[in-house]
């Protein structure tokens, strides 16, 4: 089906969404999604989707997540009332604080799950990449306390950024492997994880940390992820006693925004808001707004939104947030956008750099960089529906991001003191 | 003669000489854009059957050897429409042709105006290492009316029922990987490789050819007998790249009984 068939028929392909009809039987989201990857890692995702069917919803297996998720990562995350950030924005912000969670991101969620799904499948190694280093981090934790092997692939552009990430993915055991090709970030991780695999497919497990790649990764992990926004809703129908009017999350690969919308999507009249990397603006490389500048094609295995050139040649990107800083993103966020149903807007560098101090002076909390671009999304919204009930994904925390707060934010607070 | 049994008749007339075909893979435009038709020319006359790479920013199933010419070639501004137009221009090599690209630039071009541009440049069939059979449809219902093949990749790691279909529906011929893994990376050939390049070839309708990691005559001389051909890739690309001679170097791979 092509996009502008599967944009006429958004009505029913919406509701085969809600139905939970996706990913059909060829791992399709409506026209996207799908298996495109060289023949030798057939054999590893057909393992992998075999092991999902057997193993993911099976009791036994739930039983120990959710003790791991209880014990472990100390879910469920709170929801917090934001009340300062209420106050200067015009409408009522509730925060779901995946900062909370064990290693500071929603990530642990899908690494944790994965892991286990791994052990189950008898992998002993696992490989996995990481832009942010919060994947990577969450892999390492997740392999420790399963007494996996891990290895981590890092854009040698992220192992600056982010550098104490690092520190702890070694500290955590794993061997944090530099990737020099291509573009040094998270694209280029994805390209050697994949290498890596199809160099031994059988014997390692590939821990994809976004809702990405080919079928089945972007189900599995929504699965893990949909543990987000089940208790957002939860929480706001017990907290808030009503379900909000707008759920707003950022969007690099999409997988912290899929897991809080999903359970919202049968929820017609809760707007459901996805906020990419604006970066330095519209231009060809200066952002990472997949779903708001790019068209249609195929790059880690899978049919979707991407950022490429008119030869298909996929472009670099920026952001000041190495977790967004991604040329694709999943390919239910591109039905959700083809359906109409998900609206995505962008932030910029600078919206999301605002946003992070904002919420630091407001609400003591530092958020990651990826989540000031929903706070940044959720500010405008805010401040266009007052009085009305936000609900922001707060997926992670910020204190990996000092290396660039110190450069950007920090140093100008040191400057205005001089 | 349809353009995909242009690739079975080449290969076929090498084996009838008790000889395995040579298939030669280059990046187009590397080492030098300029100097695109006089290599292709010098590769078309060492080998058997020709695989034009078009370069991609993620070749993922790739080592380094053609993640490097690839980045080479598109900084130089190479890209798959400019490919076309080449080989429409200039006067055709002997040797069959075909493209060797990941999807998304065949996407971008479009796959019937791809498939028409292709068959008017004189290409015979095309290899796209991430299109794997079952998402196939779409691009083979636009590559027959053509005539133009779509070469299906099999591995030692693929399961036996799914080997038979991809045999069945391999058009030019079926490229055997010697091995899971990216390519480039020098390979033994044990026995137990053997024996799977002889399970293909019996499934096989076309002829077997194997690729990743061949590099040299006594590899070559190894797989006799259990192969239609060989393929070669990373170490031609090397060649090219130290400047040497491409034919002289695919003729020093030939058998030396003469």
């Amino acid at each position: 089906m092509t996009v502008a068939a599967a944009t006429a028929d958004a009505e029913r392909l919406l509701a085969d969404e809600i139905a939970g009809r996706f990913p059909d039987e060829r791992g399709r989201f409506g026209p996207f999604g799908g298996r495109y990857v060289p023949e030798t890692l057939i054999p590893a995702l057909e393992r992998l989707e075999h092991g999902v069917r057997e193993y993911l919803h099976a009791e036994d297996f739930q039983r120990e997540l959710s003790r791991e998720l209880r014990t472990w990562v100390g879910r469920p995350t709170a929801l917090t009332y934001a009340p300062r950030l209420s106050e200067r924005w015009g409408a009522q912000v509730w925060l779901k604080r995946e900062d909370l969670a064990h290693t500071g991101a929603h990530k642990i969620n899908n690494a944790l799950g994965q892991a286990l799904l791994a052990k189950r499948l008898g992998a002993r190694r696992i490989v996995a990449e990481t832009g942010a280093g919060q994947h990577g981090v969450a892999s390492a934790a997740a392999c420790a306390r399963l007494g996996l092997t891990c290895v981590v692939y890092m854009g040698e552009v992220d192992m600056e950024r982010q550098a104490p990430n690092v520190g702890r993915m070694r500290l955590l055991g794993a061997t944090v492997v530099p990737v020099t090709s291509g573009d040094r970030t998270l694209r280029a991780a994805i390209d050697e994880a994949l290498r890596d695999w199809v160099s031994d497919p059988l014997g390692t497990y590939y821990l994809l940390g976004s809702a990405v790649g080919p079928h089945p990764y972007p189900y599995l992990v929504r699965e893990l992820q949909a543990i987000i926004g089940r208790e957002a809703r939860e929480q706001m129908l017990a907290e808030a006693g009503a379900l909000p009017d707008a759920v707003i999350a950022c969007v690099g690969g999409g997988s912290n925004a899929i897991g809080l919308f999903y359970p919202f999507i049968a929820d017609r009249n809760t707007e459901i808001l996805g906020i990419e990397a604006g970066g330095r603006g519209t231009g060809l490389g200066e952002n990472s707004a997949t779903l708001a500048l790019g068209r249609p094609g195929v790059l880690h295995g899978s049919y979707s939104m991407l950022l490429q050139d008119e030869n298909g040649q996929i472009q670099e990107t920026h952001s000041v947030s190495a977790g967004l800083d991604y040329p694709g993103v999943g390919p239910e966020h591109s039905l959700l956008r083809a359906t109409g149903r998900v609206r995505y807007e962008t932030a910029s560098d600078e919206e999301a750099l605002a946003a992070v101090k904002e919420c630091c002076e407001a609400e003591g909390i530092l958020p990651a960089l990826e989540s000031a671009h929903a706070l940044a999304g959720a500010k405008r919204w805010a401040q266009a529906n007052p009085g009305k009930r936000v609900l922001v994904g707060l997926s992670g925390r910020g204190d990996k991001d000092m290396p660039t707060l110190q450069q950007t934010l920090i140093a100008r607070l040191e400057a205005a003191r001089q | 003669m349809k353009a995909h049994e242009r690739i079975t008749a080449a290969i076929r007339a090498r084996t009838s000489r008790g000889e395995p075909a040579l298939v030669a893979f280059m990046t187009a435009g590397f080492p030098s854009r300029e100097r695109f038709r006089e290599h292709l020319q010098q590769v078309a006359g060492g080998a058997d059957v020709v695989e034009i790479g078009v370069p991609f920013t993620d070749p993922m199933a790739d080592g380094v050897t053609i993640q490097r010419s690839s980045q080479v070639a598109l900084q130089q501004g190479v890209s798959l429409r400019w490919i076309l137009d080449e080989l429409e221009a200039m006067p055709r090599p002997d040797a069959p042709l075909l493209l060797m690209s990941y999807l998304n630039p065949l996407l971008s071009l479009g796959i019937d105006r791809l498939a028409e541009r292709a068959a008017r440049a004189g290409i015979s069939g095309l290899i796209v290492p991430d299109l794997p059979f079952d998402e196939s449809d779409e691009l083979r219902a636009a590559l027959d009316p053509h005539g133009l093949a779509l070469v299906q990749m099999v591995t030692p790691v693929t399961e036996s029922s799914r080997l038979e279909r991809l045999c069945a529906a391999s058009q030019g011929f079926v490229y055997a990987v010697t091995r899971t893994g990216t390519t480039g990376r020098n390979v033994d050939v044990p026995q137990d490789v053997l024996d799977y390049f002889d399970r293909v070839r019996a499934l096989a309708r076309v002829p077997v050819c194997a690729g990743f990691g061949i590099r040299s005559r006594e590899q070559i001389e190894r797989l006799r007998g259990h192969v239609d051909g060989v393929i070669v890739g990373s170490a031609l690309v090397e060649v090219l790249e130290r400047g040497g001679d491409a034919r002289q170097w695919l003729e020093s791979l030939r058998p030396s009984t003469r």
